[in-house]
């Protein structure tokens, strides 16, 4: 059987949907900015060789799309610091090189701290259920990742199980977004997967009050052209619309009974996101009912005691917050590629795979471009 | 960040790794033939060169779909040699470290597979060392394997020319992704196995039938096709266009890359080689490898185009081109 | 943002499903997928839920939507909206 995304990666349709970019682009006669809300949209720009083609006119700018990197770092410090009182911490391998202001996990587990990677939330409770001590689930991730977080605590989990929750609302930091951009952003693509949880009719009210259009749409090449197409459209035709083209997904309601689990666990509250702002309502945090597995309350005392922690070199200088809110490219960054590599990154968006600064890194998009003559 | 102390990314085979390599182990060295820093070591033996290699193996876990410890630590070896033409290998030196409580019927199959992979490689152990570990100490079993062969034409990884055509043995990423949904527990079913297998029988036939043709061999273990056909590219100052429909890569790690989020050309393989051809012969080595049971889906999967100097790796995706550029560590399964 | 997988059900116990996803097959959680889901349908799988069926008809209807876009005609395709409203 044939991956089901496979059957969306057909080329000659690309070629067919990127010079149907390329007209609206041209229609437009002026340089379009767009601005794609998603790290796995970038992912995927990057992985299909898409940007290398985009028409020259067309300016696709990254937002706060990546929830690792917009994983604040206190927030990794306060993980970091039950790592140290020996308590074992399960999360994501996104999350194990993200640098809080002073170390990862990675470097706490090299002095000995016990991080276990896991892949699928459900791993969380199987491995509280094989052992009495208290776990740590570090939760991160968006409502798509969260509502799973969600159906954890609801499914009865074992008792030495707690959540350290990082969950985020993107709804909120698009308002965020869009409210600082001075209008120079003209339409948004938003992320398909996010909206199959929070369906498209929650970008409506978005769509009117910033007088901009939104094309929700998915990560095959196939989706992501299509999307940028009719997203392209309507900026030139000036409709501030919202489009679904990831319908095999989305609905304009959403996933009603996933919405109803997070919200029965989850409340928002305002929250710093790392390198943006301070997003009023943009964190998830547990409802009162779920104390008894939420760690901030479990390791309260802990948390509270911690040492205080020292800010690593550069990071005051780092552009993330810049960068993910489409002002300024990782190449305008001093350290981008010197001080800041992958292997040593000083801002989280080297660190995420889904982190623009570290996608532009390895997939040389610069570099491609450079050697494509600029696109075409 | 801390960066007094060893992390598991200084033995990930990328840049961290290379750095520790030469900033700590290569420091002060000053011999060509230890600063190539090939698969494996060339010195001149009469009229012919003696080929010599070392690798040190750990795995978790050390039985793993499609093979184990032992038939790794004698594969690894064998293909370092074999990448640089040395097919016939005289014996290798096997050092086994055991931790304290470590179970001998585990070691007695790992032996066994340790034996029958020296018959299928035609060659077998001649002498080792023997240490145990307190508990704690190490974990589980270390294997170290050496191993000496002889070739009349030492083939280097560095040895790329504009025109030569990319080949791969067979399909990529089986290996790494693998181990790695064994390691994590990730409760993948289907057929993903390990591709770990002694190359030496391949690549003799290749080299048999176009010994001149072939300009530069390399296995892509960690790091993956990515991080060994950058480092040729490097080092050869050219630069490798790719197609990546010609990639072979089978189902199972297809998927398994897909719903891991892991690119299956970043990832460890274990029995597969890249050849650098000359353009001309590459369906002569194609039909030598193709007549062979561990060559049968191999494939032109590139070109070289240039000499640039710096070297780089380019994808035609079909959509567009990407770079690729080598990860510092091995990918972990992510959720975004 | 987040990585989703679509995969095919093939069978169903309970509250979980088994998924091939075209090669290799995993268990899925079901509890928070939005409608019920037989063996056949394929589901869009995040961290080891499923967050969405994708009957057989959204995969047809996705292969007609490129199809009009790549045709050449501007303006939305008749697909473009639908089927918002789950049946």
């Amino acid at each position: 059987m044939t991956p089901l995304g496979f059957q969306f990666r057909d080329v000659e349709r690309g070629r067919a949907l990127q010079a149907r970019l390329e007209r609206a682009v041209a229609r437009a006669g002026r340089p379009v900015t767009v601005m794609h809300v998603c790290g796995s949209h970038e992912q995927a720009i990057a992985r299909f060789g898409l940007r290398a083609r985009f028409p020259g006119q067309l300016r696709v700018q990254m937002g706060p799309g990546c929830p690792v990197c917009v994983t604040d770092a206190p927030e990794i410090d306060a993980c970091i610091a039950l790592a140290r009182c020996g308590v074992r911490i399960l999360t994501y391998g996104d999350m194990l090189g993200v640098p809080g202001r002073a170390q990862s996990l990675d470097d706490a587990r090299a002095e000995g701290a016990r991080v276990d990677v896991i892949y699928a939330a459900t791993q969380a409770a199987e491995i509280a259920r094989e052992t009495d001590e208290p776990v740590v689930f570090f939760a991160t991730g968006f409502e798509t990742t969260a509502v799973a977080t969600a159906a954890i605590l609801l499914g009865a989990p074992p008792a030495n199980l707690f959540v350290l929750s990082a969950h985020k609302w993107v709804p909120a930091a698009m308002e965020v977004v869009a409210s600082t951009s001075g209008g120079r952003i003209e339409g948004y693509l938003a992320a398909g997967h996010a909206a199959t949880i929070t369906g498209w009719g929650l970008f409506e009210p978005f769509a009117a009050r910033h007088r901009k259009p939104v094309v929700v749409a998915g990560f095959e090449p196939l989706d992501i052209l299509s999307g940028l197409a009719l997203l392209v459209e309507h900026v030139v035709a000036e409709e501030a619309r919202v489009v679904n083209a990831f319908s095999r997904c989305v609905t304009r309601d959403g996933n009603a009974r996933a919405l109803e689990a997070l919200f029965r666990v989850f409340d928002t509250s305002g929250g710093e996101w790392r390198g943006i702002a301070y997003v009023p309502a943009g964190n998830l945090t547990l409802r009162p009912d779920f104390a008894h597995h939420d760690a901030r309350v479990r390791f309260a005392t802990e948390l509270a005691s911690a040492a205080p922690v020292v800010e690593r070199a550069h990071v005051a200088e780092c552009l993330c917050a810049a960068i993910m809110t489409g002002q300024a490219l990782p190449t305008d960054c001093p350290h981008f590629g010197a001080a800041c590599r992958p292997d040593a990154p000083v801002g989280a968006c080297m660190v995420s795979t889904e982190g623009v600064c570290r996608i532009w890194f390895e997939h040389g998009v610069g570099g491609a471009r450079a050697t494509e003559g600029g696109g075409a | 960040m801390t960066d007094d102390r060893v992390k598991l990314a200084h033995g990930a085979g990328g840049p961290a790794m290379r750095a520790l390599i030469r900033g700590v182990l290569l420091e002060g060295e000053t011999h060509a033939e230890t600063l190539a820093m090939d698969d494996g070591a060339a010195v001149p033996f009469g009229d012919r060169w003696l080929v010599f290699s070392s690798d040190a193996h750990v795995v978790q876990p050390i039985f793993f779909p499609g093979g184990d410890i032992g038939r790794l630590s004698v594969s690894g070896v064998v293909n370092d040699l074999a990448m640089m033409g040395a097919c016939d290998i005289l014996g290798l030196a096997s050092n086994v470290v055991l931790e304290e409580g470590f179970s001998l019927d585990s070691l007695r199959t790992i032996q066994s597979s340790v034996r029958a992979t020296c018959t299928e490689a035609g060659t077998r152990i001649l002498t080792g060392d023997t240490k145990v570990m307190r508990r704690g100490e190490v974990d589980g079993i270390v294997l170290s394997t050496a191993g000496v062969g002889i070739t009349d034409r030492v083939v280097r990884n560095a040895g790329l020319r504009p025109g030569d055509a990319i080949v791969v043995t067979g399909t990529v990423g089986d290996h790494g992704l693998a181990v790695l949904s064994a390691r994590n527990n990730l409760g993948l079913r289907g057929d993903l196995r390990s591709d770990v297998a002694p190359l030496n029988g391949l690549v003799r036939a290749a080299l048999a039938v176009a010994s001149d043709a072939v300009h530069a061999m390399k296995d892509p273990t960690r790091g993956g096709v990515t991080g060994a056909l950058v480092e040729m590219a490097e080092k050869a100052g050219v630069t490798v266009v790719l197609e990546e429909a010609s990639i072979p890569v089978s189902h199972a790690a297809r998927a398994a890359a897909e719903v891991l989020g892991i690119d299956p050309l970043l990832v460890a393989n274990e029995g597969k080689a890249l050849l650098a051809v000359a353009r001309d012969r590459v369906e002569v080595v194609l039909d030598a490898l193709h007549a062979h049971p561990l060559g049968h889906q191999a494939a032109c999967i590139g070109r070289v185009v240039e000499n640039t100097g710096s070297g780089a790796v380019l994808l035609e995706t079909g959509f567009g081109t990407r770079r690729l550029l080598e990860r510092d560590s091995d990918p972990l399964p992510r959720i975004c | 943002m987040c990585l989703g997988a679509p995969g095919r059900v093939v069978e169903i116990e309970g509250m979980s499903a088994l998924v091939d996803f075209g090669g290799v097959r995993r268990k899925v959680a079901l509890d928070i997928v939005d409608d019920p889901v037989c063996p056949g349908d394929y589901v869009l799988v995040h961290v080891g839920f499923a967050i969405r069926r994708i009957a057989p008809q959204d995969v047809a209807m996705t292969l007609a939507f490129f199809e009009a876009m790549a045709g050449g005609e501007e303006g939305l395709p008749p697909h473009v909206m639908g089927p918002e409203e789950p049946s």
